[in-house]
C-alpha cells in the first residue's frame, strides 16, 4: 500500500512515500528541506515530487501519516491541513502520529533507497534494510544499547518539546513543553543516557547529556511505522488534531484609555 | 452556462472560514464558519486563535459548500485562495489547504489578493464589471479607493487609511458605548434611533491643507479620539451618554468622508462606476448615502448584498472564475501567503 508520510513540526519539512506491506514498511521516496520560514512554500510541491519520483499518482495513495507535533504552531498546522484536504479529495483515511516519537528510534543501519527506485515487486523492504515495524516493536532492540532516549525539539522561546522513551522505543513521559533545564531535571530522574533531536543539539549544554547526530528530525519512516498496524488493519482514519501544548497568546482587550488630561 | 469555469473559492485571511463555489458569474454555494465568538471577549481578532479555529474548521467547510452547490472537486476547473493580505498564520491555512485540494485533485491553484475578490464579488450579482471602475473597500482590516481597469490584471490604488481602518473605528467605539465587537452592526442599529447631526465630529482629511497630500486617504484615529473625548466630557459632568446620537452623528461623520472621497475620485476621472464592498459596506447609512449623493453626479453604485460584502469564499471564488475567464495563468505549488500582498498584485 502507497502511504504518504508529512511532517511539519520543526524546520525540516518532510513529504515522503513508503510502501506499507504485510511484514514492513520500506521507504520509496523522501524530499526534505530545513527551512523554518517557508513550510508552506515547501510541502506541496515536495508531495508533487515525491508522486513523481515514482510515478505515482494521487489516486495511487492508500492513506496518508501526518506528524501531530508538537511543534511551532504555524508551520505545524501545514502539514496537518495538507494531510486532512488532501485526505478529503482522495476519501482515503488519515492518521496522526506524535512527531516526538518519529524521532526516537535511531536511523536504519542500511542506506535509504534511492528516490525513483522502488523496491521490487513483492519484496516489503530494500535488502538490508531492517524494517522500521521491527524495530520499533522488538524489545531491547537497536535503541536499546543506549537506554532510556530523551527527545527534544527546538520550540522557540528559549524552551523545548521533549519526550522520553524507554529502551523498547515507548514513550514513558511527555509530550511536554518546557524550559530545557526542566526537561534535563526529568531525564536525571528517568536515568536517561542519551539525548537527539535539533533541540538537544541547540540546549545540549543545559542537558548535560549525550546527543545523538542522527535524527536531528522526525523520521518518515519511521512516522510510517507507528501508524503501520492500523493502516494494515484499515481502521478508520481519524480527525488530525494538533500537539499544540501551549494555548495561544491571547491580551484580553484592555478597558478605555481616557483620553482627557 | 455549462461551458463557464467552475471555480471553487477559499477564503481564511482574518476570522472567517470561507468556501464557495460559482460558475461564471453564478454563485453555486457559499459557505461560512466564523470564529468571530471566540474573539468577542478581546475586543478584537487574536490570530492565533483564528488560525486553530481555520484549521478545524476548513474540511467541515468545504463538505457543506460542495453539497450546497452539488459538484464534486473532480468537477472544478481551478481552486483560487487569498494568498493576501490579511494575518500571516491564518492566510497560511487556506493556502495549505488550497494547494492539498490541488495536487490530490490534480487541479490549478491561483493565489489571489484579497482586495480585488471584494470587488469582484459584485460580479455574482450585478454581472460583470464595467472597466474602468472605482472601488471603495472598507471593513475591520482595510480601507482603500482605488480605479479599476482591468480586473484580471492590475488595480491602482489611489488611497487609503494612513491610521486605523473604517471597521476598526467602529469597534472602537461600539467599544466605547458599551455595545459588543464587532461594533458595526451595534452602532448601524442604535443610530437608527439617533439624531446624525446632533454632534459635530470631525471629518479626517477633508480640510483644503489635508487634500493637497491626501486628496483619497482616510484617516479615523482623529474621529475616534474626538468621540472618546465627547463621551468622557459627559460622563465626568455627571450626564448621561445619548448613546444612539454619538453612534449616528459618528457613523455619520465616516459616511461622509467614505462617500465624498469616493464620488470626488468617480468625477475627477470621469468613471460612472462605483462598486462598494468589504464588511462595512454593510453599513444602512453607508449604501443609502452612497445611493443619494451618488444619483446627482450621474454614478451608478454597486453593492452586493450584505452576506457578500464581509468575507467569504464566493468572493475568492469570483475573482478566480474572472481570472480563467480572462486566460490568466496558474500560481506555482509554491505559492506564498502573503501578508502585505500590494493591491496592484491581483493573484501570483
Ligand atoms: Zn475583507
Amino acid at each position: 500500500m502507497l502511504v504518504l508520510v508529512v511532517d511539519s513540526s520543526t524546520p525540516a519539512v518532510t513529504a515522503a512515500l513508503v510502501d506499507v506491506s504485510a511484514d514492513g514498511v520500506a521507504l520509496r521516496a523522501s524530499r526534505c528541506t530545513v527551512d523554518a520560514r517557508a513550510h508552506g512554500e515547501l510541502l506541496a510541491p515536495q508531495v508533487d515530487a515525491v508522486l513523481a519520483d515514482v510515478g505515482a499518482r494521487p489516486a495511487d495513495l492508500a492513506a496518508i501519516v501526518t506528524g501531530l507535533g508538537p511543534g511551532p504552531f504555524t508551520g505545524l498546522r501545514v502539514g496537518l491541513v495538507t494531510a486532512a484536504t488532501m485526505g478529503q479529495v482522495l476519501g482515503i483515511p488519515t492518521y496522526g502520529v506524535c512527531s516526538l516519537d518519529g524521532l526516537a528510534q535511531p536511523p536504519a543501519a542500511g542506506q535509504p533507497p534511492a528516490a525513483g527506485q522502488p523496491p521490487a515487486a513483492g519484496q516489503p523492504s530494500v535488502a538490508g534494510q531492517p524494517s522500521v515495524a521491527g524495530r520499533l516493536s522488538a524489545p531491547g532492540g537497536p535503541s536499546g544499547e543506549d537506554g532510556t532516549v530523551l527527545v527534544a525539539s527546538d520550540a522557540r522561546r528559549r524552551e523545548v518539546y521533549w519526550a522520553v522513551y524507554d529502551g523498547a522505543g515507548r514513550r514513558v513521559a511527555g509530550p511536554d513543553v518546557t524550559a530545557p533545564a526542566v526537561a534535563a531535571e526529568r531525564a536525571r530522574d528517568l536515568a536517561v543516557t542519551v539525548a537527539v533531536g535539533d533541540g538537544a543539539h541547540r540546549y545540549a549544554d543545559v542537558l548535560g547529556l549525550p546527543v545523538r547526530d542522527e535524527p536531528r528530525y522526525p523520521d518518515p519512516l519511521a512516522l510510517a511505522g507507528l501508524a503501520a498496524a492500523r493502516i494494515r488493519a484499515g481502521e478508520p482514519g481519524e480527525p488530525l488534531t494538533p500537539l499544540y501544548l501551549r494555548r495561544p497568546d491571547a491580551v484580553a482587550a484592555t478597558g478605555h484609555k481616557p483620553v482627557l488630561r | 452556462m455549462a461551458d463557464e469555469p467552475l471555480v471553487l473559492g477559499i477564503e481564511t485571511s482574518c476570522d472567517e472560514t470561507g468556501v464557495g463555489i460559482v460558475r461564471g458569474h453564478t454563485l453555486l454555494a457559499d459557505a461560512l464558519a466564523s470564529s468571530v465568538e471566540e474573539h468577542a471577549r478581546f475586543g478584537g481578532v487574536v490570530p492565533e486563535v483564528a488560525s486553530r479555529a481555520h484549521l478545524e474548521a476548513i474540511v467541515p467547510t468545504m463538505d457543506r459548500a460542495l453539497r450546497e452547490a452539488g459538484v464534486t472537486i473532480a468537477d472544478v476547473d481551478a481552486i483560487a485562495v487569498t494568498s493576501g493580505p490579511g494575518l500571516a498564520g491564518a492566510l497560511l491555512v487556506g493556502v495549505a489547504a488550497a494547494k492539498g485540494y490541488a495536487v490530490a485533485a490534480e487541479k490549478p491553484v491561483y493565489g489571489v489578493n484579497h482586495l480585488a475578490a471584494h470587488v469582484a464579488v459584485d460580479t455574482l450579482e450585478h454581472g460583470p464589471l464595467p472597466e474602468p471602475a472605482i472601488a471603495l473597500l472598507v471593513s475591520g482590516g482595510h480601507s482603500s479607493l482605488l480605479r479599476v481597469d482591468d480586473l484580471a490584471r492590475g488595480v491602482v490604488p489611489l488611497g487609503a487609511t494612513i491610521d486605523d481602518a473604517a471597521g476598526e473605528a467602529f469597534d472602537k467605539v461600539a467599544r466605547l458605548l458599551g455595545l459588543p465587537f464587532p461594533g458595526g452592526p451595534y452602532i448601524d442599529r442604535e443610530a437608527r434611533a439617533g439624531d446624525p447631526v446632533s454632534i459635530a465630529f470631525p471629518r479626517g482629511l477633508t480640510a483644503a491643507k489635508d487634500l493637497a497630500a491626501h486628496r483619497y486617504d482616510f484617516s479615523f484615529s482623529g474621529l475616534k479620539t474626538a468621540v472618546a473625548r465627547w463621551v468622557e466630557a459627559r460622563q465626568r459632568a455627571g450626564e448621561p451618554v445619548p448613546v444612539a446620537d454619538v453612534a449616528a452623528s459618528f457613523q455619520e461623520a465616516v459616511c461622509d468622508v467614505l462617500v465624498g472621497k469616493a464620488l470626488d475620485a468617480c468625477r475627477s476621472s470621469g468613471i460612472d462606476t462605483l462598486v462598494i464592498g468589504g464588511g462595512v459596506a454593510a453599513n444602512s447609512r453607508l449604501r443609502a448615502m452612497a445611493e443619494q449623493r451618488a444619483e446627482k453626479h450621474g454614478v451608478r453604485v454597486r453593492t452586493p448584498r450584505p452576506k457578500l460584502c464581509t468575507d467569504n469564499g464566493a468572493m475568492v471564488a469570483a475573482l478566480g472564475s474572472h481570472l480563467v475567464a480572462a486566460g490568466v495563468a496558474p500560481s506555482r505549488l509554491d505559492l506564498p501567503a502573503d501578508s502585505a500582498m500590494p493591491l496592484t498584485v491581483v493573484s501570483v
